[in-house]
């Protein structure tokens, strides 16, 4: 059986950013592998600016910002495969892949880079009151239909959920010729950027119910119509606010979901909150040699950052690859207050590279003038001020790693509110 | 004195800013970088968009081509550019880049491909 | 003229029609739907009810106890999934546990073997039993089924042994004739010595297009929810509540492809076509499911769905010929346990046939039908083998539930084939799983339109009205030109 140094699985940005970050590196027996017809995974159908501005200091689309990656991959000659799906992985790096022109084949792996990216949650998942006709969608499924193939999935449209792929769907929508009727957000905050619901709402006088959600869908064949209401503190719809809306199509963007069913058969442990794999300061599971970046890890906001976390994934693939020892047992890092999860859940602060410890984070709510507080083993040793904190938007902590310098603890991350006044 | 409030959206920091005008001197608050500051007084005087669409390929499985504006057109300008969009089909090979509508409707801006598709 | 003329495709028109076909008759099966099996058939609780409780004396009794027990042979003939996983009723206090005695005296007479266990007995067999749980009554020949797959199997069959199957035929008029009767369709109309009504829930208004008001249809609404493969195992068996006089209850059941299957409520409503879920609905579904079944992840809910039971007023079976209609035949109010109960409605409906024509076995009858070659469940090397034959069963198309080109291309190929994303999706199951299509559709929208020679824009999700697409973007030629000869 052929034995590659790495196998990445995943021909997206976190796929890609590792593949040339690890050749990079000098490690250079390297395979790709993709499902799709083509590199560059969900990029190509975002066809909208907004990417870039960290990695390249210029505004991009994503197929320009994925075609940088893909030129990168080709010009080193990185194999990959595309039309090519994983079935299985193996705790022993094992990996049963299939296309149509080699067949079934079992191929293993010194190092594997998990980068499968995430999926939409469904109506289904949210249990949709209503019929089943067609014209109900996830925002991504309209996305590719609309920019890959050309097709409009309804003309008069509603959106249920404010992530950025509904925001940036009802822009393009409206300017391919649909009218876009509402955005509709159970919580009473948005569930996507600031500047989406400037840029993709406001400019196109499309209204923003928050704290409302779709409590009927109608229709028998197509959506003719839904119910919108709004919900009390509970998310329950309030009765008497019913507002009726002729639709033909309802796009959903309720949230996406690492696609992690590959890294279970492989035993890898998975965060109850991220939904991804339980990662080191490497990008590194509990799996040894098994890394994971990108949004199969935690679900990202910005591409950018995406690009510099599969790069660090990169490079714990070839410090493993050199037989580099993990000395310390770890800092365990723990959602405080306020916090939904913190990426990576462990820091060996001898493995960690450079003078800073890097750590994600979401936040549970939206708060203002607070305060985010790192304590070690309960004692306080650092905070960073924040005038805004939103769930939408994934916040980014460096301390430094001389304040963590331990063998083993626990490093908590919350977030305080200022007193008012 | 005139007063606007601005979100900006250079970035995905999208901070909420406060334009003010007061004997032609245009004043912004509220940025936290220098692009703020531009983008919000252009906001009020003359806003302007990037565009993204895509255009027609003649081609079985790569049908739609994704095309940006190179530079921000005129805001109000935005429904006029995609028509001329709509009416363009390609014939692959294009690269990333590749000019497809040269100074769209005289604003001077370019809209190119923003993929390779061999 | 044709001998017979099935009005319906779900799982009771679907049997009929397949036993039909072991005659030398000239049988045709007239569907209003533009595929098989889409209404009550296609949303239920896919058990084979053991027969233990009916009523005895009663037609559910008699067919639910014939029908279980022709289950197996059936599901072997079209080689479909049948497991036989046996039920738990669930008594949670001691009028219930009373209840549980009852119903064991009623297996007795309705000769089903069950037995009675105790609380730890069924949780050695069952943890995640409610904590209430003081005994349960075991029926070991439950077993659980999946409904549109028999019964597209047996349409198939029926197509492959002679039976005209035809699509987008509501039935609008029923004429009688000399001898015999003429259907009127939307869009024909056919003329057959004999007509059998298995119209479900439009059954009562079939009928009265001909004959005498005897009966009503209600149809009476059940929500459910689906949970993913991942938690399938919460449990081993169909777990019911105990029967109260609304009915079976909301039960817990793994399905034959291993995902969980939790409902359903129990609602009459006036709409025929009422298959909407609700908010109180789905709230009712979780509530008394928790009586009986702990832990259930409702987190990993994957779909919500309902589905309307035929329910006469006359609150049995009616299987028979109109009295002032010979010729007739009512298949009607086919409620719970409407699908154990098919095979042997079947088999009555061809005793009442052959009071009217004369039956002579068809020599050629051939009984088997293949299943599609479900890529997932094959062995590495029958994989491999399968791969180097045909190369579309090397192209995952449904990453969930491993579904390959090579299996969509066939359901669409067969007799009874499909045509639509939903009757690709019954058939073979892409979309079925966690991602509910969002990833495969595009792609099965591909494959259809090839198989099909169709436009993409023609392709359906479902009925005929349900085009995925509403438009294409970007002017066509001929906008083109219109727009250039307005000077635009």
């Amino acid at each position: 059986m052929r034995e590659y140094d790495t196998i990445i699985i995943g021909g997206g940005p976190a796929g890609l950013a590792a593949a040339v970050e690890i050749y990079n590196e000098g490690v250079t027996d390297i395979l790709i592998l993709e499902r799709d017809i083509q590199l560059g995974g969900i990029l190509q159908q975002c066809i909208h600016n907004g990417f870039g501005l960290h990695e390249f200091k210029e505004e991009l689309t994503g197929p320009e910002y994925a075609q940088r990656f893909i030129d990168k991959v080709e010009e080193l000659k990185i194999p990959y495969k595309i039309n090519t799906m994983v079935l299985d992985i193996t705790k022993e790096k094992e990996i049963h892949i299939m296309n149509s022109e080699d067949g079934y084949q079992i191929l293993k792996a010194k190092t594997i880079v998990l980068a499968m990216g995430c999926r939409e949650r469904t109506a289904g998942a949210i249990s949709l009151p209503g019929t089943r006709p067609v014209g109900i969608i996830t925002a991504g499924t309209a996305q590719y239909y609309l920019n890959m193939k050309g097709y409009l999935v309804g003309k008069k449209v509603f959106i249920l959920g404010s992530g950025d792929i509904g925001l940036i769907m009802a822009r393009r929508m409206t300017l391919e010729g649909a009218t876009v009727l509402g955005v509709a957000e159970i919580l009473p905050y948005s569930g996507g950027l600031t500047r989406n619901i400037v840029q993709c709402l406001h400019d196109f006088d499309i209204p923003l119910y928050l704290s409302h959600t779709v409590a009927k869908v109608k229709g028998k064949d197509r959506v003719e119509g839904l119910t919108l209401m709004e919900v009390d503190e509970n998310r329950k719809p309030i009765k008497g606010t019913e507002q009726e809306f002729e639709v033909d199509a309802l796009l959903l963007s309720v949230g996406l979901i690492p696609d992690n069913e590959l890294s279970e058969s492989a035993d890898i442990d998975i965060h109850r909150r991220t939904n991804g794999p339980i990662v080191n300061e490497k990008m590194e599971t509990n799996v040894e040699g098994i890394f994971a970046c990108g949004n199969v890890l935690h679900v990202h906001d910005l591409v950018d950052f995406v690009s510099a976390e599969s790069r660090r994934a990169g490079r714990g693939v070839v410090r493993y690859l050199n037989g580099e020892k993990t000395l310390s047992k770890g800092v365990e890092t723990v959602n405080g207050q306020g916090v939904s999860y913190v990426v990576p859940q462990k820091l060996h602060v001898d493995q960690i590279e450079g003078k800073f410890a890097e750590v994600f984070l979401r936040t549970t709510d939206v708060y203002h003038d607070a305060k985010i507080v790192i304590k070690l083993d309960g004692k306080e040793i650092k905070t960073f001020k924040r005038p805004h904190l939103a769930p939408a938007e994934m916040e980014h902590l460096k301390i430094n790693k001389e304040l963590i310098d331990i063998d083993y603890g626990q490093l908590s991350v919350e977030v305080v509110e200022k007193e008012a006044n | 004195m005139k007063e606007w409030d601005v979100v900006c959206i250079v970035c995905p920091k999208g901070c909420r800013m406060k334009v003010t005008e007061e004997n032609n001197d245009m004043k912004v608050s509220g940025n936290q970088c220098k692009r703020g500051l531009t983008y919000g007084v252009k906001e009020v005087t003359n806003p302007t968009r990037v565009i993204t669409s895509t255009v027609k390929v003649n081609h079985p499985i790569h049908r739609r081509m994704p095309v940006v504006t190179k530079g921000a057109v005129p805001k109000g300008m935005m429904l006029d550019v995609m028509k001329e969009i709509n009416l363009i089909e390609l014939e692959l090979p294009i690269m990333v880049g590749d000019m497809i509508i040269g100074d769209v409707l005289g604003t001077g801006i370019n809209i190119v491909a923003s993929r390779t598709i061999k | 003229m044709l001998d017979v003329i099935v009005i319906g495709t779900g799982i009771s028109g679907s049997f009929v029609a397949r036993e039909l076909a072991k005659f030398d008759l000239n049988v045709m099966v007239l569907e209003k739907n533009n595929d098989i099996s889409n209404e009550t058939t296609m949303a239920n609780s896919a058990i084979i009810h053991s027969g233990y409780d009916p009523v005895p004396g009663t037609n559910k009794a008699k067919y639910n106890v014939e029908g279980s027990r022709m289950y197996e042979q059936v599901c072997k003939e079209l080689e479909c999934e049948y497991k036989r996983v046996g039920s738990l009723t669930v008594a949670v206090d001691d009028e219930q546990v009373q209840t549980l005695y009852e119903l064991e005296k009623r297996s007795v007479i309705n000769d089903v073997p069950v037995s009675i266990l105790t609380r730890d007995e069924a949780l050695a067999m069952e943890p995640n039993l409610a904590d209430a749980t003081k005994a349960v009554l075991l029926a070991e020949s439950a077993a659980i089924i999946y409904p549109w797959e028999v019964a597209i199997a047996l349409m198939e069959n029926a197509m492959d042994n002679g039976v005209t199957l035809k699509l987008n035929q509501e039935v609008i008029g029923i004429k009688k004739l000399d001898s015999g009767y003429k259907v009127i369709t939307t869009n024909e109309s056919f003329e057959a010595k004999l007509v059998i009504n298995c119209a479900g829930v439009f059954a009562d208004k079939i009928h009265n297009m001909i004959a005498k008001k005897t009966f009503e249809i209600t149809p009476r609404r059940g929500q459910y929810f689906v949970l993913d493969t991942t938690v399938g195992n919460l449990v081993n068996h169909v777990i019911f509540p105990c029967p109260s006089t609304k009915g079976k209850g909301v039960l817990v059941t793994p399905t034959t492809h291993g995902n969980l299957l939790v409902g359903p409520t129990s609602e009459v409503i006036a709409d025929k076509n009422g298959i909407q879920t609700t908010m109180d609905g789905l709230q009712y579904v979780r509530e008394h499911a928790n009586t009986i079944v702990k832990n259930i992840p409702y987190h990993k809910v994957i779909r919500s769905f309902a589905g309307l039971r035929p329910s006469s007023d006359l609150h049995d079976f009616i299987i028979e010929e109109a009295k002032d209609a010979k010729g007739f035949i009512d298949v009607a109010g086919i409620e719970s346990p409407g699908l154990a109960s098919a095979p042997a409605i079947a088999k009555e409906v061809i005793r009442l046939v052959k009071s009217r024509i004369e039956l002579v076995n068809k020599v050629k009858f051939n009984p088997n039908r293949k299943a599609y070659t479900t890529f997932a469940h094959l062995n590495l090397e029958e994989k491999k083998e399968i791969i180097k034959k045909d190369k579309m069963y090397g192209q995952i198309i449904c990453r969930c539930e491993t579904v390959t080109e090579g299996e969509i291309v066939d359901c669409i190929r067969r007799n009874a084939g499909a045509t639509t994303i939903k009757g690709v999706k019954k058939r073979v199951r892409p979309g079925m799983g966690r991602c509910q299509g969002g990833f495969c559709e595009p792609l099965v929208v591909e494959i259809l339109a090839r198989e099909l020679g169709i436009d993409p824009m023609e392709v359906k999700y479902d009925s005929v009205g349900s085009n995925i697409f509403v438009e294409e973007t970007k002017f066509n030629q001929e906008q083109i030109k219109e727009l250039k000869a307005k000077g635009e």
